[in-house]
């Protein structure tokens, strides 16, 4: 492997993986603040996808889309925290696990129903619709920088967020003890609201701008979702800084996986987490 | 989890094995040319009932909620497919214990894995480790990838040159379906009777008091597993007899999510609620699927409601309609793990089927 083609590889690794730590982050915050389990998440990713390419298709500005789909998102997840999760917060896990799997059956069906079975695909926006030339024969999409670059700054806001404002510490504390925190006078119901309809929404914007890269098809939350879970267990549950790392490692580990090891590369990051097991059970951040 | 069930339990339970065991007999009045069809489905009710509650020692006694038993399930399948000779039936006194046994080699393996994590990070390792082996199966070349594999001949019970059970016939296959699920039910009472079930159930009470007392829970969460793993693969093996074919859908985490469904819908922690649980949840869907294209939409709904508005399953209204008392677990268990005595009784009854 010459080191252009690496280098390709690399970027697009951690392109991968930045993509993964978006949707993650929300699987994780939603788990560590809340103790939900939402198995859905990954559907809210697919949904992001089909608005942003229905939106893109009726008004031909896929920018203006994602500014349409993004409240469409939020106000997606504060109905479902609403409705549906409002009575699961003292139950079992198991319930969580089911109530959530209902949701991906019947958000999996709606999918059907609006846009149908086929796959779709998004044209990558102006003005990033070029290339940078790398060798005579290589070259890089200037988009897929483009979105590197949005999640970087997405985590960073993330971590400043939980780092350094009030609302940050009230999170941090809402993940080590929520009854102590509700017994201060803050406002868990409202902050549980909060907190779900922003990690949905990283999670649906994620699908948004990954639309132009990926082809758009029923289904595709699922083996995401499931993806999604290996980071966060190998990060530790809970854990922003773990959902980053383990994001990057599997985004890396299954893009070099399917260059170097195709026939296993389904594999390798079930393996990777496997190994993380032995040694870490609780995961490597927690 | 209960000791001994109300009367009203047993009676039940007689009556509706003794209509679904005499189908053979009225089948054909009630449902003419569509009889075979019917049988067709009871079969694979049976078979589900088997894998549900295979499920229940895990989730309903233990407490271990797993999001990846259908790994087992077919892991049993596709054992049965890739064993099978091509072109002659393989025997089951071998393809029986085969099949148990890689079972319980794979569910030793993944057990040391996940055995040690607990609630959402169980689901999770479960659900992933599931995955796992269904993209392996689904991508590999020896295991037919995303068509599967067709089993040409169903194994034969045979003793010498002289035949059994023609397992060919549907109606002998029907019984021998029943026989294994009553076989399983029993042992599993059993089990969960016998003081290793309830050590079992001092650990979903409260495990680390088991621990205090000296118990090794780990081991005996572990053992639950293979036992519950090799349970789910006889119930795959017998699907994968009735299809004619292993699939890799067999093995995804929509199969452990519908399993883990039919275990809520009949009531968990009861051994005999998620046979109720598969038999409502194939009536249901054989319903939608006549009713729309798109029944999932029904589906989910139908699971959405269940789980907020009958958490404790069919069964929890036959055992405890609201404002019975249910019945106490063994004195001393409760006298060791310490909750009945000193904790509040009704705290104490609602865990029970709940969590």
């Amino acid at each position: 492997m010459d080191l252009a083609f690496f280098g390709v590889q690399l970027l697009n690794g951690l392109q991968y993986g930045l993509l993964l730590f978006l949707i993650a982050s929300g699987l994780t915050l939603i788990f560590g603040i809340m103790g939900i389990i939402n198995l859905a998440h990954g559907a809210m990713y697919m949904i992001g996808a089909y608005l942003v390419y229905d939106l893109t298709q009726r008004l031909g500005n896929f920018w203006l889309a994602i500014l349409i789909a993004i409240p469409i998102a939020i106000l997606l997840g504060l109905i479902i925290e609403r409705l549906f999760l409002d009575t699961l917060y003292k139950r079992d896990h198991l319930y969580q696990v089911l109530l959530t799997f209902g949701l991906i059956l019947v958000l999996n069906e709606a999918q059907r129903i609006i846009w149908g079975g086929d796959v779709h695909s998004v044209s990558v926006p102006a003005p990033f619709d070029a290339s940078l030339p790398l060798t005579d024969n290589l070259q890089y999409s200037v988009y897929r920088l483009f979105v590197m670059g949005v999640c970087l700054a997405l985590a960073g806001v993330i971590y400043w967020v939980i780092r350094h404002t009030r609302l940050g510490i009230i999170i941090r504390a809402g993940a080590v003890d929520r009854d102590m925190v509700e017994g201060l006078g803050i406002d868990v119901r409202t902050l549980f609201t909060l907190i779900f309809s922003v990690g949905v929404a990283l999670t649906a914007f994620a699908g948004m701008i990954a639309a132009p890269l990926t082809s758009i098809a029923p289904g595709m939350g699922d083996s995401i979702l499931i993806t999604c879970f290996v980071v966060v267990v190998i990060g530790g549950i809970g854990s922003i800084k773990g959902a980053f790392w383990g994001a990057i490692l599997i985004g890396m580990a299954e893009t070099f996986g399917s260059v170097l090891i195709p026939s296993l590369a389904s594999m390798v990051i079930y393996l990777i987490m496997a190994a993380v097991l032995l040694v870490k059970p609780r995961g490597l951040f927690a | 989890m209960l000791h001994s069930y109300p009367k009203r339990v047993h009676f039940l339970l007689l009556a509706l094995t003794a209509i679904v065991a005499t189908f053979p007999l009225w089948g054909k009045a009630v449902f003419g040319g569509q009889a075979d069809f019917i049988l067709e489905k009871l079969t694979l009710m049976l078979i589900l009932a088997l894998f549900a509650m295979s499920l229940d020692l895990l989730v309903g006694i233990v407490g271990l909620v797993s999001l990846g038993h259908a790994l087992f399930f077919g892991l049993g399948a596709y054992t049965l497919a890739l064993a099978s000779p091509e072109f002659s039936p393989a025997s089951l006194w071998w393809m029986l214990p085969l099949v148990m046994a890689v079972a319980a080699a794979a569910a030793l393996g993944v057990g040391l894995l996940v055995i040690r994590t607990k609630g959402i990070f169980f689901i999770m390792t479960t659900l992933a480790f599931g995955q796992m082996l269904y993209y392996l199966v689904s991508t590999s070349p020896f295991t037919g990838g995303t068509d599967g594999v067709f089993i040409m001949f169903r194994p034969s019970l045979a003793v010498g040159e002289t035949s059994l059970l023609n397992l060919d016939d549907p109606y002998v296959f029907f019984y021998f379906c029943l026989g294994v699920l009553a076989t399983g039910y029993l042992f599993l009472r059993w089990l969960t009777r016998s003081y290793f079930g309830q050590v079992l159930d001092g650990i979903h009470d409260n495990e680390h008091r088991m621990q205090a007392l000296g118990y090794a829970t780990h081991g005996y969460k572990l053992i639950a597993f293979v036992i519950s793993g090799v349970l789910a693969a006889i119930a795959g093996m017998l699907a994968a007899m009735q299809y004619g074919f292993a699939n890799p859908a067999q093995l995804g985490w929509h199969t452990s999510g519908e399993v883990l469904m039919m275990l809520i819908l009949g009531g968990m922690g009861t051994v005999f609620g998620p046979i109720l649980g598969a038999f409502a949840y194939e009536i249901l869907l054989f319903l939608y699927e006549h009713l729309t294209t798109h029944w999932p939409i029904l589906m989910g709904l139908t699971i959405i409601v269940a789980v907020l508005v009958l958490p404790r399953g069919i069964a929890g209204l036959i055992v405890a309609p609201p404002g019975k008392a249910e019945p106490s677990k063994a004195p001393w268990l409760r006298r060791l793990v310490g909750k009945g005595a000193a904790a509040s009784p009704p705290e104490v009854t609602k865990r029970r089927v709940q969590s």
